[in-house]
């Protein structure tokens, strides 16, 4: 009965990035007013957008990982949340040890990161469609009730975070308890995802993982191993999406359960969809749409999700290619 | 005294066990034939669970709250099938995941609005109130009983249903190849239609009968389907049979492990290891269970046959 269609990709794969079309403008015009929101928000009497704009770049960050796997590789992980609550326990849990040298902390978050998302891939890769969707959730839940159940490290509320991580070159030190200075490395941090999904897009090896998204069985013909660069690909977004989960707890000064329960990964799976996935800047795009728009029909009343819940069906229903669609239509450049 | 312990909670692994298959014989006969998937499910147990306290508050009778808002989740699954899912079968699953995932959000909201954010508890009437002795000494709370008994009277009738009616191998006919029914003459959108809403119904029963013993509260769903999700495909989607022993397996193993983890690693670790290790590892069990399953068998234990 199940028809083998490449079921989770509504549009073709996009083999190269073009670098000059509306979203691209739109995204870095986006970063542009990042870099200048330290200085410009709180000139204009709107110091709380600083702290809006970091918690956008993270998401940003933890959305263009999961983009990899689920825009490039069709794999709809749904729970990719996961990571950002290892690589946040991982800080949390060695600044509560008063282990606070990031040289230790964020290697070792990355790896744990790696670790965990070959396990869960390894197993999870085995299988498709509705079932990886299914027990990607189911291991995401498995440790957001292992977070639950640690007493020892705060369970359900949560830990707090006393010490940012910290990096003493010897010659000078990166002080990341200076707000601003966190900022930048935030958005840094995002621009090298970004290029960093740009250069894997583009390898040999990002070929491998569209085409296997296209057509599995065609690529297995002609002799690729398709499953073991699934599963890299699944590690590289698992540790790409613990960066984020490090630099929230670093800002946050603060990690709980909650940042691993389902609904997060669900929002991720949103901003990537809502910006356009497969694309390179569309998950920056649908993270700043998402984050805005909650913060914006949140503040028109507190029962906002009974528009949100609507809207992202109606989303599904009739924008297809999210924003990144939109413009392309709004720009002349439907060619698909 | 420990045999009885041991015998209770059991009986409580078995009244998870078949309240988890009612959520998930749903789930599976909704993907099996339309191959969608529906997070929304888990707002159906929600929303039973809340019409069934608010029929109980207004005639004071709590069968008769059953009965008023089994028909009613009915109406509810068939009103969300019409409006939002019948869009949605010609889509990939990854657009199932986003708007069932609205509908989430939506149906949380909504019933927040409506009925406030505290969540509600059902009395349960006095007949139903107490314990009753089993055999060898075991005392078992008697609604409890109640809740065994009526999920095991819908399964066999579910099974009935499935396996010796017309409308069970129209079912059968429509899982097992969807546009071959079609071409013979069954009306595919209308018995979609059907077992969605007969798919809401259980799930809502499922919801109805845990009220009072829990209480209908918002997020209720959530928990719940994602149990039912393990037990899918540890069962085989599509699958009811699987459905049955997955979840019959989950309950137990569940429910056992959360009450004698702790003392059987006492065995093996000091009293501080196992006191941390005992509650963590006791919530993990069953996913480490399906982590096995699916090594082993990648299409679940019982996967459908004609796929």
């Amino acid at each position: 009965m199940t028809v083998e269609t490449p079921a989770t990709v509504p549009q073709s794969p996009r083999l190269t990035t073009r670098l000059r079309d509306a979203r691209t403008s739109v995204a870095l015009l986006l970063l542009a007013i990042a870099a200048i929101t330290p200085v410009a928000a709180p000139a204009l009497g709107q110091p709380f957008y600083v702290d809006v704009t970091a918690r956008i770049m993270i998401w940003a960050i933890a959305a263009t990982s999961l983009n990899l796997i689920l825009g490039y590789g069709g794999m709809v992980s749904f729970g990719h949340a996961v990571y950002l609550g290892i690589a946040g326990y991982t800080v949390g849990i060695l600044a509560f040890d008063n282990i606070t040298n990031g040289f230790i902390q964020w290697p070792l978050a990355l790896l744990i990161c790696g670790l965990i998302a070959l396990v869960f891939g390894a197993i999870s890769l085995r299988t498709k469609g509705v079932y990886f969707i299914m027990i990607t959730l189911a291991f995401a839940q498995m440790l957001f009730f292992l977070g639950i159940s640690v007493e020892k490290y705060g369970s359900d509320d949560g830990l707090l975070i006393f010490t940012r991580s910290e990096f003493d070159f010897g010659f000078a030190e990166l002080d990341l308890s200076d707000a601003t200075t966190l900022y930048y490395v935030i958005w840094i941090l995002l621009i090298g995802s970004v290029y960093l999904s740009h250069r894997i897009v583009n390898s040999r090896f990002g070929m491998v993982i569209q085409g296997a998204m296209a057509n599995e069985t065609r690529m297995q013909a002609i002799g690729v191993p398709t499953y073991r660069y699934r599963l890299t690909a699944f590690v590289i977004s698992g540790m790409m999406c613990g960066v984020a989960g490090l630099l929230s707890a670093n800002f946050e000064r603060f990690i709980s359960p909650d940042v691993m329960n389902w609904p997060r990964s669900g929002e991720l799976i949103v901003m990537v969809v809502l910006g356009g996935m497969g694309t390179l800047f569309g998950p920056i795009l649908g993270s700043v749409a998402f984050l805005l728009l909650s913060e914006i029909l949140s503040t028109w009343t507190e029962h906002w999700h009974l528009i949100f819940g609507p809207f992202l069906v109606l989303v599904v229903l009739f924008a297809r290619g999210g924003l990144s669609g939109i413009l392309d239509r709004l720009t002349g450049r439907a060619d698909r | 005294m420990n045999f009885i312990l041991l015998a209770e909670q059991f009986l409580n692994g078995i009244q998870l066990g078949l309240l988890l298959f009612l959520l998930s014989a749903g789930l599976t006969l909704v993907f099996g034939i339309m191959d969608l998937v529906n997070l929304a499910h888990g707002s159906l147990y929600m929303i039973g669970a809340f019409f069934a306290a608010t029929f109980t508050a207004l005639t004071g009778s709590f069968v008769i709250g059953v009965l008023l808002a089994l028909p009613a989740t009915l109406v509810a699954g068939i009103v969300i099938e019409v409006t939002v899912l019948r869009t949605l079968y010609t889509r990939n699953h990854l657009d199932h995941v986003l708007a069932t995932f609205g509908l989430i959000l939506f149906f949380n909201e909504l019933v927040r609005v409506v009925w406030g954010p505290a969540g509600l508890s059902i009395p349960l009437p006095g007949v139903l109130d107490g314990s009753v002795s089993l055999v060898l000494g075991i005392t078992y709370p008697l609604y409890r009983l109640v809740i065994i008994i009526v999920s095991l009277a819908v399964a066999v009738g579910l099974y009935l249903l499935v396996t010796r009616t017309r409308i069970g191998m129209l079912i059968r006919a429509g899982a097992s190849n969807r546009t071959m029914a079609g071409a013979l003459g069954v009306n595919i959108q209308r018995l979609f239609t059907l077992v969605f809403g007969l798919g809401a119904a259980l799930a809502g029963l499922a919801g109805m009968m845990i009220a009072p013993v829990t209480q209908a509260s918002i997020g209720m769903g959530e928990q719940i389907l994602i149990l039912a999700f393990v037990v899918i495909v540890i069962g085989g989607i599509g699958s009811i049979r699987g459905a049955l022993v997955g979840a019959l397996l989950i309950g137990i193993i569940d429910t056992m492990g959360r009450s004698f983890l702790d003392v059987i690693l006492l065995i093996f670790l000091p009293p501080n290891a196992a006191e941390t290790a005992g509650p963590a590892l006791s919530s993990m069990m069953i996913y480490i269970l399906m982590a096995l399953v699916l090594a082993i068998r990648p299409q679940g234990l019982f996967p459908p046959r004609g796929q």
